[in-house]
């Protein structure tokens, strides 16, 4: 059942230009609430603050790509099914590019983590940037073991003959059997990588949203005095504030 | 380059007293171009690169899995040893406990009486005698000889079966094989020698591996059965050492062949270098007793007061923001200079 709205001015596109009453709609609100925390220019910005000159914030992209190609890799491989790159040439080319593509993201993301520590990147209402960047890592530890297990060669074999008695002292043996190449396997491609993608862009998000992490206060600078456990302005994150070019 | 110094709105109203390892004074600098999109995409090609090089170069390993007809074939002294602990009850599997089956006092305590591995039970029921030996036994066609044997032993009293069974524990020690058959000292074995021997043939045919996964159902992806059959024996234990992947060898987190393995798991390896973990029967559970702690203080980092202020009072990160304190404390000409202004 519906009330009749009327018909209001379209938009650009063609669609009805939305009515005060709608701002109500739970989809209006989400929306709005979208576009308000991640405005486009704070999620695709074309300026930076200048205070990012550093090496060291290359790794946070380089571990973003690596996963890209570990996902990319791992969906060939799947393509193929799970023995494809023991019988075939072309198979273990793929097989290759997903363990180094997955050795490289932790490099790179190992890198990244402690790159981050030692700038104390969860100041600013960064914590939880900061938590679900630990996450991700323990998820993707978990996501790459899986994969190990997955493999149906002799590391599987060794490896979850020699963790299965880690796993079972926790108690998680009872559910999470390493010795079960089906269920392993089902962890590897589907629930583990879920799990990890939406941590990394929940992850990402939070990075936009609250911007990089700004230098503590140079040695020349007053003992500071009241600041709030806050955000950056929106200026810091989204390039609407220019300010001077370097 | 100019900093603003004047407290925003939204600070007035929280007036909280600056932490500098927890709070941030307002960017009022300058900005520079940045092309996010470009960036990626540049890295997305690195990566790619050196993904593509390394494949080339060092392709990944991928030695044949060691299945029960391998093992009695190489070894099938190796074999016949470890088969008869799983008909008897001895082997690692049999006296496993939780998951596998409820051994008293087989499980591992994280501290003093608390035991997560027995508190979710038996998940995964394995009678080593049933599964590994009587049953798998009972499938072969066309040996009446056999079936004779394992209703003599099925039918004897225990400590009937005992004497068979530790009869043969002892000669199986001094056991050759030669002309496909074992060859074992004079000995009351009963049944079992011809048990034993026709579950060596059965495994050196291959017809094992098949009877431990399909035993439930046509399509078996679950071997979990086979591997701990496979682990009780020394055989696949002497390949893993042979290839530096003990515990011990800090093998967790090796791979077979000069692969750099799982690195990322050199800090979970480590504790089983080290004394008390070397020696301790409840090492695992402690283990991760441990690595389940660390991991959540790691996550738990920026809201403990001291650890927190280990990056300023290191200072790495006058490294990485150089080129913002040479302009500030040198030129002064730029970044914030002042007393911070509060976020908001």
């Amino acid at each position: 059942m519906s009330a009749d709205v009327g018909t209001p001015a379209p938009l650009a596109t063609g669609a009805p230009a939305p009515l005060p009453e709608d701002a109500g709609q739970w989809t209006a609100r989400i929306r709005r609430r979208a576009v308000g925390a991640f405005p486009p220019e704070r999620l695709l910005p074309d300026r930076q603050p200048a205070y990012v000159a550093s090496w060291i914030y290359v790794f946070g992209v380089l571990t973003l790509t690596s996963l890209a190609v570990v996902a990319l890799s791992g969906a060939v491989l799947a393509l193929e099914g799970p023995s494809w790159w023991h019988q075939s040439r072309v198979g273990l080319f793929v097989n290759s590019t997903h363990l180094w593509s997955v050795e490289l993201f932790f490099f790179f993301m190992v890198v990244h983590l402690w790159g981050k520590f030692f700038m104390a990147a969860w100041r600013g209402r960064r914590r939880a940037t900061w938590i679900t960047g630990v996450v991700s890592f323990i998820v993707s530890v978990g996501t790459a073991f899986t994969g190990y297990l997955s493999q149906q060669n002799f590391d599987s074999q060794w490896i979850g003959t020699q963790a299965k008695d880690g796993i079972n002292a926790t108690g998680a043996g009872a559910f999470f059997n390493v010795l079960n190449f089906g269920q392993m396997l089902m962890w590897h491609i589907l629930l583990l990588p879920l799990v990890l993608g939406l941590i990394v862009v929940v992850h990402v998000l939070l990075v936009r949203k609250r911007g990089v992490v700004p230098p503590f206060p140079a040695k020349t600078a007053a003992a500071p005095a009241l600041a709030g456990d806050v955000a950056p302005a929106p200026a810091a994150t989204g390039g609407e504030k220019i300010g001077e070019q370097q | 380059m100019s900093v603003s110094t004047q407290p925003t709105e939204a600070a007035r109203h929280r007036r909280r007293r600056f932490k500098v390892d927890r709070d941030v004074e307002e960017w009022h600098g300058s900005y520079v171009r940045y092309d996010i999109v470009k960036e990626f995409t540049l890295a997305l090609i690195v990566v790619l690169l050196l993904t593509v090089v390394a494949s080339i170069l060092f392709s990944s390993p991928d030695d044949h899995p060691v299945t029960l007809k391998s093992w009695a074939t190489a070894n099938p002294v190796d074999f016949a040893q470890t088969a008869i602990t799983e008909l008897d009850g001895t082997s690692g599997t049999a006296g496993y406990g939780p998951p596998y089956n409820s051994t008293p006092g087989a499980s591992q305590d994280i501290v003093g009486p608390i035991s997560l591995e027995s508190a979710f039970g038996v998940h995964h029921p394995i009678n080593t005698m049933k599964d590994y030996v009587i049953d798998p036994l009972k499938t072969l066609p066309n040996a009446p000889a056999v079936h004779a044997a394992l209703t003599s032993y099925t039918s004897a009293s225990p400590s009937l079966q005992q004497k068979w069974t530790g009869a043969y524990e002892k000669g199986v020690a001094k056991a050759s094989f030669s002309n496909g058959s074992l060859g074992l000292p004079a000995g009351d074995y009963g049944p079992v020698a011809p048990m034993i021997a026709s579950l060596t043939s059965m495994a050196r045919s291959g017809a094992l591996d098949g009877a431990l996964v399909s035993s439930s159902q046509f399509y078996g992806t679950d071997y979990t059965k086979p591997l701990l059959f496979i682990a009780d024996g020394t055989y696949m234990a002497n390949l893993g050492a042979a290839l530096h992947l003990q515990g011990g060898q800090w093998g967790m987190m090796n791979e077979t062949g000069s692969y750099p393995g799982q690195a990322w798991l050199w800090l979970y390896t480590m504790w089983y270098q080290v004394s008390p973990f070397t020696t301790s029967s409840n090492a695992d559970a402690q283990i991760w007793g441990i690595m389940m702690i660390l991991t959540l203080l790691l996550a738990l980092v920026p809201f403990i007061p001291g650890v927190r202020s280990i990056p300023r009072k290191i200072g790495l990160y006058r490294l990485i923001w150089r080129q913002h304190y040479r302009s500030v404390e040198v030129g002064g000409a730029g970044g914030s200079t002042g007393p911070p202004a509060p976020a908001s």
